[in-house]
């Protein structure tokens, strides 16, 4: 995923649209990502087209595509309703749903649509040879106006990514490749983590990079990120890519004060940005980093590299001094915790989503057995959006049905010698069972 | 300094709101009031943003700006004393992003969009009433925001608890009684416990918090 961070400088060129961007283009509430490069084929909502033109305009500018694929950036004329004061009914109670009010066939549309004619010409043809339409109260008719918008407006927003953006392209259109994390779970967690400029966090996720890059794009390039993720994808000295001998080796670092580079199986890389004067451009030279790294044609190069970033994040962790702790990922929740809780300072806040109440639950109970946090909480957010118009205003019909759930505590120092016996006094005992003799 | 930010601010519609900032992010909030929203923002901001919070009520702003001062946070943020509704927020064309979170946002609209970026930004409202949001959004229409959404965001905390279901004793097993030889059963009475189902699950609490505000989220264009 090509991450570009929201940047909040003055100067304009940061807002125009470049050769070999990744931009997202958006349709209403269709969002999907792309990169610009030239000549290049991209298909959106049923339509294709060049990305050529987007080039030098502004994000946010919004294009219509034309026949042949071309972009034309929109003329502020064509927003213009094109239903002015018309007349219009007053209810519905002579209007019949017969299905045959619409004068033109899909075989006219089609034609339309080979000559060329923009949306907003083709909804204007619909009005006209619709026999109800007049009929219909204002309400009706601008419902209706929007419904066919929709259908045949073929505008297209280019969007510079954010996280919001992002958050919003992945839950609607991929949800699973972020385990279904809905926007306002992720704010949340941000805010939970206490994730700020100048804190080093710890992010374990599996949400195509998108927890990470939240977490980053809310720090502005101070502090650092250490990324973990299980596995054996490198193959570096002194690291073993095969899962067995990780674990054996797990257990005997518990037994004889494990090294920190050694640490269990998640295997460890470092999103480090320097505590540095530019903000944006750290990121920028971290990206720009990551892409000549995977061109260098020398193996051995890009081996040395690895090595020195693993030994850096290794580093990072050896201290155990992490501000934040974020997870979010397909794995059961409580191994994951179980390994990194150890990486934070004490009274320092942790979040963990699961898509799954139950593995959180398993987590908050383990978390109380062993003692080393507190002020555990188990939550979910409900959301719902509303249509606010003039006297249509309610929620909207359909609403998301979740949006996954968190964990969130701080850690505290663990006091060795006395066994937690706060779990009794923080869970109220279950009520003991009347004995009702009913045998005879 | 980060010790005095934990006091996290809980509602879920500051979270969302903070979620989108991050330093060097210029905000503008109406009005502070005690500050939690402040000082939340701050710590999204901090070190580079810069905040600009205006009151209309005197000693609420000189007791914001006293408490500013005393967490260190004091050069991140500008405190006015003036009805945003009437003067504005006291700066021009610097925000990223406003918040209102005042009785009559929509009078507030037109110099949020002033003290806006030109390059655009995000404004976000809170109000508890419906008819405020109505007349917020026909505001934001009418400036020319874009991507106007109202929606609501409800926190919902589960209690974990081991809970014991007994099983209920609807006497002897019919078929067991064909075979009153074959095993020796112990009549329900002996035994000290009924037997019971022990599992850990989650209740909601009994009464839980339906409504704080809505919140409405626009953007601003490029002017």
């Amino acid at each position: 995923m090509c991450f570009i961070m929201a940047d909040c400088g003055d100067d304009d060129s940061q807002y125009r649209i470049k050769e070999g961007d990744c931009i997202v283009m958006k349709r209403g509430d269709i969002f999907k990502a792309a990169q610009i490069q030239p000549k290049k084929k991209v298909v959106f909502e049923k339509q294709w087209f060049f990305l050529d033109n987007a080039v030098g305009h502004l994000y946010g500018t919004v294009f219509e595509t034309v026949s042949g694929g071309t972009l034309q950036p929109q003329k502020p004329k064509d927003t213009e309703s094109s239903c002015d004061a018309k007349e219009a009914g007053t209810d519905n109670r002579n209007i019949v749903d017969d299905g045959k009010s619409q004068k033109l066939t899909r075989d006219h549309i089609e034609m339309f649509k080979k000559q060329g004619l923009k949306g907003q010409q083709i909804i204007q043809e619909l009005i006209e040879n619709s026999s109800t339409f007049r009929d219909k109260t204002e309400y009706a008719q601008d419902k209706y106006i929007k419904k066919k918008k929709k259908k045949y407006e073929n505008t297209v927003t280019i969007l510079k990514p954010s996280c919001r953006i992002l958050a919003m392209m992945y839950h609607g259109r991929e949800p699973g490749k972020i385990c279904h994390l809905r926007y306002e779970t992720l704010a949340q967690m941000l805010t939970l983590a206490n994730v700020h400029a100048g804190s080093k966090v710890l992010v374990f996720e599996t949400c195509a990079g998108l927890v990470l890059g939240a977490v980053m794009e809310r720090m502005g390039g101070y502090g650092s990120v250490i990324q973990m993720y299980p596995g054996g994808t490198l193959h570096t000295t002194g690291r073993d890519s095969s899962a067995d001998e990780k674990q054996s080796s797990m257990v005997e670092e518990e037994k004889s004060q494990p090294d920190a580079t050694q640490q269990g199986s998640p295997e460890e890389q470092s999103m480090e940005t320097s505590a540095g004067d530019d903000t944006g451009q750290d990121q920028e030279k971290t990206q720009e980093e990551k892409r000549k790294e995977a061109k260098a044609q020398e193996k051995k190069v890009k081996l040395e590299e690895k090595r020195k970033k693993l030994a850096a994040a290794a580093a990072l962790l050896e201290g155990r001094n992490a501000d934040g702790l974020v997870i979010a990922s397909r794995f059961h929740p409580w191994p994951v915790l179980m390994g990194l809780l150890k990486f934070l300072s004490p009274s320092r806040p942790f979040v963990v989503y699961s898509q799954y109440k139950e593995p959180l639950i398993e987590c908050y109970t383990k978390l109380k057995e062993q003692g080393g946090t507190v002020n555990l909480r188990l939550t979910d957010t409900w959301l719902r959006h509303y249509q606010v118009l003039p006297n249509r205003t309610h929620p909207l019909l359909l609403m998301s049905g979740g949006g996954g759930y968190l964990l969130s505590g701080t850690s505290v120092v663990m006091d060795r010698s006395k066994p937690t016996c706060s779990q009794q006094a923080e869970e109220p005992a279950p009520k003991r069972l009347k004995l009702t003799d009913t045998e005879g | 300094m980060e010790k005095l930010f934990q006091y996290v601010y809980n509602l879920p519609q500051d979270q969302f709101n903070s979620a989108r900032l991050h330093p060097p992010c210029a905000v503008c909030v109406a009005g502070t009031g005690s500050g939690s929203l402040s000082h939340a923002i701050l710590r999204t901001i901090a070190p580079t943003g810069h905040l600009h919070t205006v009151e209309f009520h005197q000693q609420r702003a000189e007791k914001v700006a006293e408490e500013f001062k005393e967490h260190r946070v004091g050069h991140l943020v500008t405190v006015r004393n003036q009805d945003v509704c009437k003067d504005g927020f006291g700066v021009t064309g610097v925000a990223d992003a406003v918040f209102l979170d005042i009785p009559s946002p929509w009078e507030a609209v037109g110099h949020a969009k002033a003290a806006m970026k030109k390059h655009g930004g995000r404004l976000c409202s809170f109000s508890p009433c419906i008819e405020q949001v109505q007349r917020t959004c026909e505001a934001l229409t009418h400036q020319g925001f874009e991507a106007i959404s109202t929606m609501e965001v409800l926190l919902r905390v589960h209690d974990v608890r081991t809970v014991s279901l007994p099983l209920p004793d609807f006497g002897p097993d019919a078929s067991a009684q064909t075979e009153p030889d074959a095993r020796e059963e112990t009549p329900p009475t002996s035994t000290p416990n009924h037997p019971s189902i022990t599992l850990k699950t989650t209740t909601p609490p009994r009464e839980m918090p339906g409504h704080t505000g809505y919140l409405t989220f626009a953007t601003k264009p490029r002017t």
